[in-house]
């Protein structure tokens, strides 16, 4: 295996930066859809024994209603995923009596109904959570490289990790938007969980390679090697181990994709596509910023 | 280190312990050993109702509000013991400057009902009343509330035969009561269930020994009721229900058997990667994933860690991390290979090198899961915690089992 990422780094920089400004342009234009339990509201799922379309039920519904504050869509498993303002216990009940004397051998899946107030509260939970781990990062990548390397400083590692972090948080963020778009996903506390998630694993992988820079550096630096032909070194010796570690979690979230239950089916996917471009960041983004910016500054 | 000299030892151990896990495990294996503790699952899985309500305070005094928050879980937990619910779960929570008080109900048939049974509030007050001319009167909002109440007893007027509660105060309540009538000696004072007058009898005297009757209008049964309220406990403040979730148990059982399925089929997919990517060191790392995911249950189990869908997803995913930390140690042990060294100074140098990596790359999903697990509650608390239990567990695996491994059967086969 002998790739010359810094020979390429244009093709490789061009491709981290189109994808950003994609995923930011997704996330803008399609916006992004929050969940019940940020913004408060009723997750209903029902089945029933009488075979019954998607239309019907939301005319059903609206003549219970007048109004239409709801939303309707089918599941795999023949199931409907009623969407409504947050509804009190006498209300549910009042709505689950009204509609099984319309439909036959109605069954109800699940139930849930969050009041907005827990729903701010959750917000702000989240928001917290995603500063704390930002912070967390941040702190252990100045500790990860906190001893005094040369040539290049310390400082330099850290902030480019934080850069391709926020390459591999935005990618999942747009494909999260554009399938908001698509097919109604909504953000919720699981995709903030899964963003989260995916920050400490594109950390770690970028960390494995910058370790083995340094550790490079200080083996050949000043030798007869330039830093372009330490970095691509590095990068060689580190590909396996990045792709073959992203190989075994990919397998597994496949598995849960595929497999599992349908509710962790967004999930997975959100932490595939970050463990994707995590690893491409780590390979192809970390390396020839750090090239950049160390050609710069001398 | 002890493992380093007793190598051999010590991986027999292991072995020894993670078999037994598996035993442990996997119930229908050895009903004996594993129904020593049964797997705990949340409600998503094994279906159940999942109540928060918002605990009013406004009227309680800052310094009584801890007391009453558990007055309350107290009162709310005798009330959910009714319901012939294997283990409820009631706690509470505060969130900023609200109180939470959680239900969880696992396995209730009627949640409709089981939510009225919670919220059927006897919540009883007593009131001064100051009269102002002919107007109605104002009522001014006293310390004595139910949650003094020490018994009930229904009893009947001796004229009429009307039924009526007699309630007897504790002796904290006894003293606001005895304070309150003195104060309205020949005033009259209101009683308040629910919000609703009952009742304004004309206080004759002070009453000490904290024993009041309500009269009211009661049935008969009405007036059983209020009494079995009054003794599993009046509410001591008003609760309000604002988020609801209700999962059907065959929805629950239909996706712990997929989670199951994708755990499997996961674990399989990375045994076979292993194999084809590194022969003979895959199938070291392929028993240390098997001794890893026993162990690892193992511990779930005995803790226990409650689990949800969320918390299989955690740990199916450190599956997958776990097996970062042999790819590591192979990779290394490999570069050294290269570069002539023998077996045995290629393990001991690639384990040496990719400690300070396998180390470092954990920390960062530590640090999150770690913080996850503070900021957030219900299902999606179980994915943190399994998958930094997992993690930990993973490092321990890789140093201990895949280095010992390693280090007996490579070095004795002489390869």
């Amino acid at each position: 295996m002998n790739l010359k990422v810094i020979e390429k780094r244009k093709i490789f920089l061009s491709l981290a930066a189109f994808l950003v400004g994609l995923s930011i342009f997704s996330i803008v234009f399609f916006g992004l859809k929050p969940g019940i339990d940020l913004t408060g509201g009723t997750n209903w799922q029902l089945s029933f024994s009488e075979k019954i379309g998607e239309e019907k039920l939301i005319s059903h519904l609206y003549a219970i209603r007048s109004r239409y504050d709801f939303s309707v869509s089918s599941l795999n498993d023949g199931s409907f995923l009623i969407h409504l303002p947050p509804l009190s216990e006498n209300e549910h009940q009042a709505l689950r009596e009204e509609l099984s004397k319309r439909i036959n051998g109605l069954q109800e899946k699940s139930f849930s109904s969050i009041g907005s107030t827990i729903g701010s509260e959750i917000r702000k939970r989240a928001v917290w959570a995603i500063l704390l781990v930002l912070l967390g990062i941040s702190l252990y990548v100045a500790w990860a490289f906190r001893k005094v390397s040369r040539p290049v400083k310390s400082f330099k590692y850290g902030v480019i990790t934080l850069v391709t972090l926020f390459h591999d948080v935005v990618i999942p963020t747009g494909v999260l938007a554009f399938l908001g778009h698509l097919k109604g996903v909504e953000i919720d506390t699981n995709f903030i969980v899964a963003l989260l998630t995916i920050m400490g694993f594109s950390v770690h992988d970028t960390i494995v390679v910058f370790d083995r820079i340094r550790e490079n550096l200080l083996v050949y630096g000043g030798k007869n090697f330039s830093l372009k032909e330490v970095i691509d070194k590095s990068v060689n010796q580190t590909f396996m181990r990045s792709v073959s570690t992203s190989l075994s979690l990919f397998l597994v979230l496949l598995a849960i994709m595929f497999f599992g239950p349908s509710s962790l089916f967004y999930f997975a996917l959100i932490i595939l596509v970050g463990t994707f471009f995590g690893t491409y960041s780590s390979i192809f983004v970390a390396s020839p910023l750090l090239y950049l910016w160390q050609k710069k500054s001398s | 280190m002890f493992f380093k000299k007793n190598q051999t030892t010590f991986l027999i151990l292991v072995i020894i312990v993670a078999i037994i896990a598996a035993v442990f495990d996997y119930q229908p294996l050895w009903q004996k050993i594993s129904s020593f503790r049964p797997w705990t699952l949340g409600l998503d899985l094994a279906g159940g109702s999942y109540l928060i309500y918002d605990i009013d305070l406004s009227q309680t005094a800052p310094s009584d509000r801890s007391l009453v928050v558990n007055g309350l879980r107290d009162v709310i937990e005798k009330r959910v013991n009714f319901f012939g619910v294997s283990e409820p779960r009631v706690y509470t929570e505060t969130a900023g400057e609200h109180s939470r008080l959680i239900v969880e109900l696992a396995g209730i048939k009627d949640i409709s009902e089981a939510i009225k049974q919670i919220g059927a509030t006897p919540l009883l007050d007593f009131r001064e009343v100051e009269e102002e001319g002919t107007s109605t009167p104002k009522f001014i909002l006293t310390n004595l509330t139910g949650r003094y109440i020490k018994s009930a007893r229904l009893a009947f007027d001796s004229v009429t035969r009307a039924p009526q509660v007699e309630l007897e105060f504790n002796d904290e309540g006894a003293k606001i009561f005895e304070e309150l009538t003195l104060k309205n000696v020949g005033k009259p004072l209101a009683i308040f269930l629910d919000n609703q007058l009952i009742e304004m009898p004309v206080v004759k005297e002070k009453i000490s020994g904290g024993k009041a009757q309500i009269t009211g209008k009661f049935s008969l049964e009405a007036a059983r009721q209020l009494v079995e309220r009054f003794n599993a406990g009046a509410l001591p403040a008003p609760i309000n229900l604002i988020n609801q979730q209700t999962i059907d148990a065959t929805l629950g059982e239909n996706a712990l058997s997929k989670a199951i399925i994708a755990g499997l089929f996961g674990t399989l997919a990375i045994i076979i990667f292993m194999l084809s990517a590194y022969r003979r060191l895959g199938l070291f790392a392929s028993l240390a994933l098997l001794i890893y995911i026993s162990l690892v249950l193992g511990i779930f189990k005995v803790v226990p860690v409650t689990m949800s869908l969320a918390g299989i997803a955690g740990f199916i995913l450190s599956i997958g991390m776990a097996v970062d930390a042999n790819i590591l140690i192979f990779a290394r042990t490999n570069e050294e290979r290269k570069k002539g060294l023998s077996w045995q100074a290629a393990i001991e140098e690639g384990f040496r090198r990719a400690w300070p990596s396998i180390r470092d790359s954990n920390i960062s999903t530590l640090i999150t899961t770690a913080i996850l697990y503070n900021l957030t509650s219900g299902f999606v608390r179980g994915f943190a915690l399994t998958l930094f239990i997992g993690v930990i567990v993973s490092m321990f695996s890789a140093i201990v089992v895949t280095y010992g491994f390693l280090k007996t059967f490579m070095l004795k086969s002489k390869i």
